[in-house]
C-alpha cells in the first residue's frame, strides 16, 4: 500500500471529516471515543438484518430475510471482497453500506457506521450529502448505468459538481487524470464521447473514474467485470486494482468469481443465503479454506473428463461456411469448417462478437449461409429451416443460454417436456406422462416438478428442464449455446456433470458454445477457437491447449483468472497481444 | 388463459377475487346486475318492450315507475330491455372485433415480412378515417340493420386491437421459446395459439374491457344520431334522444339511460384497472 498517498488523501479530507463530526449524528448514543479511538476503521456494519416482501407464485406474500445478522469492518484503504452465489445477499449488503435498499427491500436491524455515524439514521438530507461524496457505487452493467443522452464527461464530474467539491475545470482535470490512470485510450478527449461510442470494458473503466472523481472514502464495486469478455476483464480488473491502490480508497468488491476477487481483495467474506460462511485474509481463503462451502467454491472447476478418441464418420461437418446479416454486407462468419464426431463434445470458444452464436444459427437453419455446406449424419442439411424434414429437426436440438426465456412461462414443465414427445413420436396421454416422469428422473428432478410453471423453478432447474426438452426428441446432436453462463458456479458444475452423464448414456454429441475456458477444459473432446468470425485454432483438446500457441489463443488462455493470489500481475506481464475488446 | 391453466389457475382466480379491492368488487357487482337485467328482461319488466301503455310523458308514479316516453311506452321497461339490446350487441361486436383484430395481429407478428406490411398498411388506411364519420358513411351505404351495425362497428374497432396485438405479439415472437418452437418444426397455428397467445392474454383481456366501453358508447352515440339500433327496439342511446326534450322541463328521466351508460363504463373500467394491476405484477407497498 502506498502510505504517503493514503495519508495525503486523509489530510485532504480533513475538512469533510470535521464537518461530519460537527453534524451531531441523530440518535447515536455511542461515545465519540469509541470510534475516534479507532480512526482507521472506515466502515463498521453491525448485525445488519435486511428483509424484503416476496410474492411466491400461488402463495400469499410474506417477508423473506435477505441478510441475517451480518457484521463487518473495513479499514481505510483496504479492499474487502464479498463473494457468494446469487441470493447470497452480497449486493444487498453492498447497497446497504450506502444506506440504500432496492425496491421492496427494508433494512430492519443493525447499524451501518460510516466514519463514526450510523448512516441509517441520518435522514434523506444527510444521505444525499453522503452518497456520491463519501460512498460511490460501480454497477455491474455500465451500459445500463450510464445515461445514453449525455456525454461521458458530464456524467463523470456530476457528483463532484453537485457536492460543490470542485469547479468544473478542476473536476474535468481530475477526471482526465483518472482516465489516464485507468488506461483509457485518448484520455483528453474520451470524455466528449457518448456512452455508446466506447466499448463495454472502456465504459466500465469510465464508471470507475466516475466513482473516483469525487474522491470518496469508500467505493462499492458490484460485479464490475462480470459482464465483460475474459480478455477485457483482465485489463479492467488490473485498472481497477491499480486505481484502488494508488488512490488509497477503501472498497467493497462484490463478485461471484472467487478467482477474480483473489486478485483484488485484501480480505474475503464468503456469504451464502444472507449468512456469513467464512471470513479471512485472501491467502487463507484461497489456500486453506476452513468451511466445506468455501472449499467447494475454490475447487469448482475440477471435473475429471478424459478426452475421447475421434470416431470415423463425423455426425456434423461444417464446410467453408460464410454467413452474415443484411444481404451479406456484414460477414459474421468467414470460411468456417469444423467436424464433430458421434458421442463427442466440440467446444466453440470465443469472445462476444466472434460469431459463435451465429454459427449455431447457421447450423439450426435460422440463418441460411451465404456459402459453404453443412453435412449432418452423412447427408446434406437444407440451408433453410423451412426446407428441413421433421426428422432432421428432431435429431438436432438446441439448448439456450437463458433458460428463463427459452421456456414458455405459461406452460407447465410437463407440457414443455411432453410436447416434443407428442410432436415427433405421437406419444400422448398416460404414456406421455410416464415418459415425462422418466425424463425428469434423468435430469435428477423427479416427477413432482411436472405440474410446476417455469417461474417456480430455480435457475439450475430451469436449465435442466430445457435439457430434458431437448433430450425428449432423442437427438443425435445438441447445440448448447452458453448453457452455463447465466448460472452460479456450483449450479453450472452440476449441469456440466449432467450433460456428460447424458452423453455417456445416450451417445449424443454436443456442440458446446461458450466463452468460458474453464468449462471447455472440463467437458470438451475437441476445441475450435473463434476470433472475429474465423476459426483460428481447431483440433483435439490436448492439441489445442498445448503450446505453441497462436497469439489469440495465448491471450485467451492467459486471461482466464486462476485461483491464485498474484495471478493478475503475472498474467499482465506475460501478455503478447492487446485484448480484443479494446 | 383457461386452456393452459386449468383448475389451479381457477382456484387462484377465485382467491384473487376475494382479495380484490373494493372498487373492483363494486365494478363486478354492477356488471352482474346489468347482466341479470339483460338476461331476465321479460320477467323483470312490467310491460312489453314496445307496448304503448299510457299517454306520452307521464310523470313518475306507482304504476309507471319512471314515467312514460314520447309515445307513451313505460320508461322502466324500456330501460331493462335496453340493457339486453345495447349490452348484447356491444358484447357481440367487441367479440367480433377481437376475433378479427387479434388473429390479424397474431398473423402479422408470427409471419412478419410481407404479411405484416400488407396487414399493417391496410389497418393504417382504416385508422386514418375518423371513426364516427366512417361508421356513418358505411351505415348509410349498407343500411342500419343490426347485423350490419355489428359488422361495421366490429371492423372499425378491430384496428386498435390489431395494433395492440401485433405490438405485444412481436415482443413474444422474438423470444427464445418461440424460436425453440420454430426449431422443433411447429406450424404457425401452434405458435400463435399455444406459444404467443397465452403470454399476451392479460393485455388483450384488459383491452377487451376498454374496447367494450368504446363500442358500447359508439353504439349509443349512433343510436342517438338515429343510425344505430332502430325503433321500436329499446336502446339507451335512442331513449336519450327520444325524451331529450324533457330536460327543458327540469325532468331528469332522459338522464337515466345516459346514467346507465356512464355507470357501466365506470364499472368496466374499475374491473379492468384491477385486472391490469394484477396481471402486470405490480405490488402494493
Amino acid at each position: 500500500m502506498n502510505n504517503q498517498i493514503v495519508r495525503k488523501q486523509q489530510l485532504s479530507r480533513k475538512v469533510v471529516y470535521l464537518n461530519v463530526q460537527g453534524e451531531a449524528p441523530v440518535g447515536d448514543t455511542r461515545s465519540e471515543d469509541e470510534w475516534v479511538g479507532k480512526p482507521d476503521t472506515l466502515l463498521n456494519i453491525r448485525n445488519l438484518r435486511i428483509e424484503a416482501a416476496v410474492h411466491p407464485p400461488g402463495e400469499s406474500p410474506m417477508n423473506a430475510i435477505l441478510v441475517h445478522d451480518v457484521s463487518l469492518t473495513l479499514k481505510r484503504g483496504r479492499v474487502l471482497g464479498l463473494i457468494g452465489e446469487s441470493g447470497a445477499g452480497k449486493s444487498t449488503i453492498g447497497l446497504a453500506s450506502m444506506g440504500y435498499g432496492r425496491g421492496g427491500v427494508k433494512i430492519t436491524g443493525g447499524e451501518v457506521i460510516l466514519k463514526g455515524r450510523d448512516i441509517l439514521k441520518v435522514g434523506a438530507d444527510g444521505m444525499r450529502k453522503l452518497r456520491g461524496r463519501e460512498v460511490c457505487y460501480v454497477a455491474q452493467s455500465a451500459a445500463a448505468a450510464f445515461n445514453p443522452a449525455h456525454r461521458l464527461m458530464d456524467q463523470v464530474v456530476e457528483a463532484a459538481l453537485l457536492h460543490g467539491m470542485a469547479t468544473r475545470t478542476e473536476a474535468e482535470k481530475r477526471a482526465i487524470a483518472l482516465f489516464k490512470k485507468l488506461g483509457l485510450p485518448d484520455p483528453e478527449n474520451i470524455g466528449k464521447r457518448f456512452p455508446h461510442q466506447v466499448s463495454g470494458g472502456q465504459l466500465q473503466r469510465v464508471m470507475t473514474a466516475m466513482a473516483l472523481c469525487s474522491e470518496p472514502d469508500l467505493i462499492v464495486f458490484d460485479e464490475p467485470t462480470t459482464a465483460l469478455d475474459v480478455t477485457t476483464q483482465i485489463d479492467v480488473l488490473a485498472a481497477i486494482r491499480d486505481a484502488i491502490r494508488d488512490t488509497g480508497v477503501a472498497a467493497l468488491y462484490i463478485t461471484h468469481d472467487l478467482a477474480v476477487v483473489a486478485q483484488v481483495a485484501d480480505e474475503i467474506m464468503v456469504l451464502r443465503n444472507g449468512k456469513l460462511v467464512e471470513r479471512g485474509m485472501t491467502q487463507q481463503i484461497i489456500n486453506q479454506p476452513h468451511e466445506q462451502y468455501t472449499r467447494a467454491l475454490v475447487s469448482v472447476h475440477h471435473i475429471d473428463h478424459v478426452q475421447k478418441d475421434c470416431g470415423t464418420e463425423p455426425v456434423l461437418s461444417v464446410k467453408g461456411v460464410t454467413a452474415g446479416y443484411g444481404d451479406g454486407a456484414i460477414k459474421v462468419l468467414r470460411d468456417v469448417s469444423l467436424d464433430l464426431y458421434p458421442g463427442q463434445t466440440l467446444a466453440v470458444v470465443g469472445e462476444s462478437g466472434s460469431g459463435k452464436s451465429t454459427l449455431a444459427r447457421v447450423i439450426t437453419g435460422l440463418l441460411p449461409p451465404l456459402a459453404g455446406s453443412i453435412q449432418f449424419d452423412g447427408r446434406d442439411l437444407s440451408r433453410r429451416l423451412a426446407e428441413r424434414s421433421r426428422e432432421d429437426l428432431r435429431q438436432l436440438q438446441m439448448i439456450y443460454q437463458t433458460a428463463d426465456v427459452a421456456m414458455n412461462p405459461r406452460q407447465t414443465v410437463a407440457t414443455i417436456i411432453g410436447r416434443p414427445l407428442e410432436f415427433y413420436f405421437g406419444i400422448r396421454g398416460a404414456e406421455r406422462n410416464h415418459r415425462v416422469a422418466e425424463l425428469l428422473d434423468k435430469i435428477e428432478m423427479g416427477k413432482s416438478f411436472a405440474e410446476r410453471y417455469p417461474a417456480e423453478l430455480s435457475g439450475g432447474q430451469k436449465q435442466r428442464v430445457c435439457i430434458a426438452r431437448a433430450l425428449a426428441a432423442k437427438p443425435k446432436l445438441m447445440i448448447c449455446d452458453e448453457v452455463t453462463s447465466a448460472l452460479d458456479p456450483l449450479v453450472a458444475n452440476g449441469i456440466l456433470k449432467l450433460l456428460l452423464q447424458l452423453q455417456k448414456e445416450e451417445g449424443v454429441s454436443f456442440l458446446f458454445i461458450t466463452h468460458d475456458l474453464a468449462t471447455v477444459k472440463s467437458i470438451a473432446d475437441s476445441i475450435s477457437v473463434m476470433y472475429r468470425g474465423q476459426v483460428v485454432r481447431y483440433g483435439p483438446k490436448g492439441q489445442v491447449l498445448a503450446p505453441p500457441f497462436d497469439p489469440y489463443t495465448d491471450l485467451l488462455l492467459s486471461s482466464v483468472p486462476e485461483m491464485e493470489v498474484g495471478w493478475l500481475d503475472k498474467a499482465i506481464r506475460s501478455r503478447r497481444m492487446e485484448s480484443a475488446g479494446n | 388463459m383457461t386452456i393452459v391453466h386449468g383448475p389451479r389457475m381457477l382456484k387462484s382466480g377465485a382467491s384473487k377475487l376475494a382479495s380484490a379491492p373494493l372498487s373492483a368488487k363494486f365494478g363486478i357487482s354492477i356488471i352482474i346486475i346489468y347482466m341479470l337485467a339483460a338476461l331476465l328482461a321479460p320477467h323483470l319488466a312490467p310491460y312489453g318492450e314496445a307496448e304503448i301503455v299510457a299517454k306520452p310523458f307521464e310523470p313518475w308514479s306507482a304504476q309507471f315507475w319512471l314515467g312514460t316516453d314520447s309515445l307513451g311506452r313505460d320508461m322502466f321497461t324500456r330501460l331493462v330491455f335496453g340493457a339486453r339490446n345495447t349490452l348484447g350487441i356491444a358484447l357481440m361486436t367487441t367479440t367480433l372485433a377481437f376475433s378479427i383484430g387479434a388473429s390479424a395481429g397474431l398473423a402479422a407478428a408470427t409471419f412478419g415480412g410481407w404479411t405484416d406490411q400488407i396487414l399493417s398498411r391496410l389497418i393504417d388506411v382504416l385508422m386514418s378515417i375518423p371513426q364516427l364519420i366512417f361508421a356513418l358513411l358505411l351505415l348509410s351505404i349498407f343500411g342500419t340493420s343490426i347485423p350490419t351495425l355489428i359488422i361495421v362497428i366490429a371492423v372499425l374497432n378491430s384496428t386498435p386491437v390489431f395494433r395492440l396485438t401485433r405490438a405485444v405479439a412481436i415482443d413474444a415472437a422474438v423470444s427464445d421459446y418461440v424460436e425453440a418452437a420454430r426449431l422443433r418444426g411447429e406450424g404457425p397455428i401452434w405458435i400463435m395459439t399455444r406459444e404467443i397467445l397465452p403470454n399476451i392474454t392479460a393485455t388483450l383481456v384488459a383491452e377487451f374491457g376498454l374496447r367494450f366501453c368504446f363500442v358500447f358508447l359508439l353504439i349509443s352515440g349512433l343510436s342517438f344520431l338515429g343510425l344505430g339500433i332502430q325503433p321500436p327496439t329499446a336502446d339507451w342511446g335512442s331513449m336519450v334522444r327520444d325524451s331529450a326534450t324533457l330536460i327543458t322541463y327540469g325532468d331528469i328521466t332522459p338522464l337515466l339511460p345516459a346514467g346507465a351508460i356512464a355507470l357501466l363504463s365506470v364499472a368496466i373500467n374499475l374491473v379492468v384497472d384491477w385486472f391490469l394491476h394484477w396481471a402486470s405484477g405490480l405490488k402494493e407497498d
